[in-house]
């Protein structure tokens, strides 16, 4: 893993994309690393598109803002449209198949889960789908030890809520150890 | 100092964390995007130290309550951003002229007018130091990370107390808004400057000889408070020489002081060619640059950012022009401070404005580019 | 006798007299009620603070020897709600003018009255702005002269007290300068009062009004403004069309409500607790 890691979370507002890149920002903390979490605000928060990246290094975090992502969460369609096209190939790019769908070059790392669909039929909570999408990133990626994640979603959730939190996270985890399954509609091409 | 376990928080939080830290017991303001975190978290926060918070019910209340909560002995702050700062101008110069200390955070956003309420700029530091009426002297820091934001309200705090000035945190969306490790000292270990309420019986609450602490409203004095120009007791005078030295006081306080003032930093090569003065965000893009071109490749580049933007930094910039061939100045706006670098260079180094105002950060590649000109 | 010499001696602060009023002003009869009210009212010097806000009448806080605060056009009830939010235990009077307190200071004024936060606000209504020689104010009557209205105004004035009433003060009095003691009783009593307290004090502006509009010299002013006004009590049994073109003076109303700087401090106490 490059020292320099740069997250960006995507999806429409109302999915808890900036409160996911909180939670992933403090359980980086937690895991004693340096971490800097900005986002976009505005009417774009409140229903229309949401932006939030966190950047996580060993090293003093000067410009604080994403301009290379290594992840890439897009947790909707016009997100993974907008995103997608800006991130080099090695990034890591995880999308809710729930509402995504479309071809990319077979260059990129994409990676494709029923995120939404997976909180809402396995946890009965759609609310959770940000939690389960750490869970995902995490996963892929390493980012944060997953016991001090783990913790951080706890203490971080509100009363009541945190075994679910937690278990909305190990959800991705299995998520992410089962692949890729028949019902994803995101493809690889060949470039042209 | 001893500091406690990190944490993540956000520059608003910070700015909160630190107020009350310092001992800020009122927060009165008005809610205003970026800077309204700072109300919330006084909202939050004040009662359970006993201390006040009550919103007003525009921005100019805001200002003038905070004097008053002032005058009643609490250390007070408010926080506001653009539109918002221009209703507290007048207010905010009552202050100066009444010499009731205060702090006044601006989250600055993108203006003119209402401009983009959610896009960061730089575009408030001259009306930092001349937003206000009349020929007054002002305090403003300028905070490039969210640990600054903390010890900045703190300093100014204990700066405002002691001066009995208000002093401004000129913070940007983008430091604002931001979340990012800190590690905080724990409470009551800090250095906070204590108010004094045992004074001679001779006390005048503007006495000529100079600085005195204020005494709140409620003790025994009888003094007077007024934005009129006013003698030793605070009665209006408009004797020629009573008020040339009235406006002389409070000016005076701020040279006399100015070592507890100013702050500024350097990093980057002793010997530089090639020098970056700023400020705010921009500092962080700029770090970025001087550790890559000084740290990595030993380019005799360097960097002078300003955590105090008012007063001026004019002996720090005559220094540095002496030693350079060129100083560029990035700033979020269409050139403000540039200008006073300039003057204070005088001619000894080339200064060069890098601006941006489309209401994003400047990034280090620009001006990495701009330095790399400048050395080939 | 003796008393008003004690109450200046104690009260007011002879040195900086004489005050800058114009001959006939009815400002330092206000004045010399609110400090009447004051002793009456028995509070300790030291708890009393005057605040006020940028006219003529506003002068009266450097004339008057408690801890005095002379702020800024209309703001002075903002600057007093953060004292009296700071230190619940001092004894606010904000004495402000018609304009300041009810043009420019307007949004302050409702948002004390809807806060019933225990100021007492003095306002010295003399329908004009006279410092500045004379424009109208939300207060002049419709139809008067002003150097802004050379033709007379045809703006509909506030009825200042129904204004705060209906933004939620819990005590209203009007008062004239015409009669003094009334005036310095509804004061007092305004002082007693927990909340938000409004007194209105009709005041003669001989210089800035009362030529412009041919009422007189202060002599007239007066005299017209005692027989153009009647007490509540006696209004109280006559109908209303015997009473048009009259001025209500006396206590117009007083309620218990919740006050706001209490209201505060007990809930903090209680989080604390």
């Amino acid at each position: 893993m490059a020292n320099r890691q740069e997250i960006l979370l995507t999806g429409a507002g109302g999915q808890g994309l900036i409160l996911a890149s909180i939670v992933l920002a403090n359980a980086a903390v937690n895991d004693n690393k340096n971490v800097v979490q900005t986002q976009s605000y505005g009417p774009e928060a409140r229903g229309g598109a949401s932006m939030s990246g966190v950047i996580i290094d060993i090293d003093t975090i000067e410009y604080p803002k994403v301009t290379n992502p290594t992840v890439l969460l897009c947790m909707n369609q016009a997100s993974f449209n907008k995103y997608m096209p800006k991130v080099k190939p090695d990034c890591t790019i995880i999308v809710d198949s729930t509402f995504v769908s479309g071809s990319y070059s077979d260059e990129f790392n994409v990676q494709a889960f029923p995120i939404t669909r997976a909180a809402r039929e396995q946890l009965g909570r759609e609310v959770v789908a940000n939690m389960l999408a750490l869970g995902v990133i995490n996963a892929a990626t390493g980012l944060v030890d997953r016991e001090i994640f783990r913790d951080s979603i706890f203490k971080m959730a509100p009363k009541g809520s945190g075994e679910l939190n937690q278990e909305a996270f190990d959800l991705g985890y299995r998520l992410y150890e089962e692949g890729t399954g028949q019902d994803i509609g995101v493809s690889a091409q060949t470039p042209q | 100092m001893p500091e406690s376990k990190p944490v993540l928080m956000q520059g608003n939080e910070a700015c909160a964390v630190g107020a009350i830290h310092a001992g800020v017991r009122f927060y009165a303001g008005y809610p205003i995007t970026p800077s309204t975190e700072v109300a919330e978290q006084m909202a939050a926060r004040l009662p359970d130290v006993g201390g006040v918070f009550i919103q007003m019910e525009d921005e100019i209340a805001g200002m003038a309550a905070v004097i008053g909560a002032s005058i009643g002995g609490l250390r007070a702050i408010t926080a506001t951003s653009g539109p918002g700062f221009s209703l507290k101008q007048e207010n905010f110069g009552y202050a100066i002229m009444a010499e009731i200390p205060c702090v006044v955070v601006n989250v600055q956003r993108m203006g003119p007018s209402t401009g983009v309420p959610t896009a960061p700029a730089q575009g408030d530091m001259m009306q930092a130091r001349w937003g206000t009426h009349g020929d007054h002297p002002v305090i403003a820091f300028s905070p490039a990370s969210v640990y600054e934001t903390y010890y900045l309200t703190i300093a100014a705090v204990n700066l405002s107390q002691k001066l009995r000035q208000p002093v401004l945190i000129m913070l940007d969306e983008v430091i604002g808004h931001m979340r990012e490790k800190v590690s905080i000292p724990e409470t009551g270990k800090l250095m906070v400057e204590k108010s004094s309420s045992n004074v001679p019986s001779d006390w005048k609450p503007y006495d000529e000889k100079g600085l005195t602490p204020l005494v709140p409203f409620g003790f025994g004095h009888y003094y007077h408070v007024t934005g009129l120009f006013h003698d030793q007791y605070g009665f209006p005078t408009g004797d020629p020489l009573q008020v040339e030295r009235s406006l002389d006081r409070i000016h005076d306080k701020l040279k006399k002081y100015r070592d507890e003032i100013m702050f500024t930093n350097y990093i980057g090569h002793k010997e530089p060619r090639v020098a970056i003065v700023t400020y705010g965000c921009t500092v962080r893009s700029a770090r970025a640059v001087v550790k890559k071109a000084y740290w990595q490749n030993r380019l005799p580049v360097g960097l002078l950012s300003l955590q105090t933007v008012w007063p001026f930094p004019d002996k720090e910039i005559e220094a540095l022009a002496e030693q350079v061939d060129v100083i560029i100045v990035p700033e979020m706006n269409m050139g403000q401070i540039v200008g006073e670098v300039e003057r204070y260079a005088r001619g000894k180094a080339e200064v060069v404005p890098l601006n941006r105002y489309d209401g994003e950060m400047i990034n280090p590649d620009q001006i990495s580019e701009e330095v790399g000109r400048w050395l080939s | 006798m003796a008393v008003i010499e004690q109450l200046t001696q104690d009260f007011l602060r002879t040195k900086k007299l004489p005050h800058i009023w114009c001959p006939g002003c009815g400002n330092g009869i206000v004045t010399a009620a609110l400090v009447r009210a004051i002793e009456r009212a028995d509070f300790d010097q030291k708890d009393v603070v005057i605040v006020s806000g940028i006219g003529c009448s506003s002068r009266a806080a450097g004339y008057l020897n408690f801890n005095t605060l002379h702020t800024t056009h209309g703001r002075a009830l903002a600057f007093a709600t953060g004292l009296k939010m700071a230190r619940p235990e001092l004894k606010l009077f904000v004495i402000m003018g018609d304009g300041d307190c009810s043009a420019i200071g307007g949004n302050h004024f409702i948002h004390s009255a809807r806060r019933n936060i225990d100021l007492n606000a003095v306002i010295v209504n003399n329908h004009i702005y006279g410092m500045t020689g004379g424009q109208h104010s939300p207060l002049t009557p419709v139809g008067k002269k002003a150097t802004t209205a050379p033709r007379g105004t045809l703006e509909r004035e506030f009825d200042l007290l129904k204004l705060a009433r209906g933004a939620g003060a819990t005590f209203g009095a009007r008062g004239i300068a015409a009669q003094p003691r009334q005036l310095e009783q509804l004061i007092a009593r305004a002082a007693k009062h927990k909340g938000f307290s409004v007194v209105e004090a009709l005041s003669p502006c001989p210089i800035a009004y009362g030529r412009r509009n041919k009422l007189g010299g202060a002599v007239e002013m007066l005299r017209e403004m005692k027989d153009s006004s009647i007490s509540v009590e006696k209004a109280s049994s006559m109908d209303t069309s015997e009473l048009e073109d009259k001025t209500l003076t006396g206590v117009l109303f007083s309620e218990e409500a919740p006050e706001f700087s209490e209201e505060y401090h007990k809930s903090i106490n209680k989080e604390n607790a």
